[in-house]
């Protein structure tokens, strides 16, 4: 049985990651080849991800690190040897 | 950077520390700063507030050092002090929004039905030079529910796995992906239709673009 956009779209996630099963996966790589939608809803997710898990989107406040330790570095002395 | 736990390097750090070379706690607290921070920013949404209850969190993992049993990674087991941190300041500072917290569970329904695209062009990374597209990307996750930023923070910007992104907010396997799924269809939603501006216009490069 075919199945249908609803059904791929239930399972995208793991289809990106890799996470369904291979009779699955076959069936949803059947239906993305005649599915223009199907396809571009799963590159549009795929390229979603790559850009907002890139390191530039979400950056420590700069000096985070710096207090921290500094921090860290106070607590550590006064907890003696 | 992204860093990956090293299991032997963090055991013996701690064997170390916990004898007296209090020194190496820095280096074993470091790949832990990042998932800490964005854990507690996602769940305070107030960047000083995440950075002082970042630091709290830190100097209890330190003071508490010895109670780490390696059952579990160490990290995870950062990450579930940090979230404790964070829980407790929520509490604290408005009791009413803790049942707003609790309201909204797996179970409950909604449209997470994609946006429907006919063709896409690749938005490449290079794209992020461009501050607009970070910001936009920001907000989108911003302005998600906590339970799925949550889940978005630990699993894609910090790329834990499901076994340790559950065990570090303390939900289900199963949860984690469920929340993932419905969260990267939100993005895709609210990001696709206004991400296709910064795609590479065609035959720029040829001379060809109209």
């Amino acid at each position: 049985m075919r199945i249908d956009c609803k059904h791929v779209w239930e399972h995208i996630s793991a289809y990106i990651d890799g996470e369904v099963g291979v009779e699955l996966r076959a069936e949803i790589d059947a239906h993305l080849e005649t599915c223009e939608i199907c396809s571009a809803v799963l590159d549009s997710t795929r390229n979603v991800v790559v850009l907002y898990a890139d390191g530039r989107v979400f950056e420590l406040p700069a000096g985070f690190s710096e207090r921290l330790h500094e921090r860290l570095e106070k607590e550590m002395e006064m907890s003696g040897p | 950077m992204k860093n990956a736990p090293n299991p032997e390097f963090e055991a013996d750090c701690i064997r170390r520390i916990l004898a007296g070379e209090k020194q190496l706690f820095h280096d074993l607290i470091r790949s832990c700063e990042r998932p800490i921070y964005f854990l507690l920013m996602s769940i305070l949404r107030n960047e000083a507030e995440a950075e002082d209850a970042a630091q709290e969190t830190v100097l209890k993992i330190y003071r508490n050092l010895q109670l780490f049993r390696g059952e579990s990674q160490f990290r995870t087991w950062a990450l579930s002090i940090a979230r404790n941190e964070g829980l407790g300041r929520l509490r604290k500072a408005d009791t009413r929004r803790e049942d707003s917290l609790d309201a909204l569970s797996d179970d409950q329904g909604g449209d997470f039905t994609p946006a429907i695209l006919t063709s896409w062009r690749e938005v490449p990374s290079k794209a992020l030079e461009q501050k607009e597209l970070a910001g936009m990307l920001r907000q989108a996750i911003d302005g998600l529910p906590e339970i799925y930023r949550n889940v978005v923070l630990l699993r894609d910007i910090e790329e834990m796995d499901v076994r340790e992104t559950a065990a570090a907010l303390g939900i289900t396997e199963g949860a984690v992906k469920v929340r993932l799924h419905r969260a990267r269809a939100l993005l895709q939603r609210s990001l696709a239709p206004r991400l296709k501006g910064f795609a590479p216009k065609r035959g720029k490069l040829f001379g060809l673009g109209r």
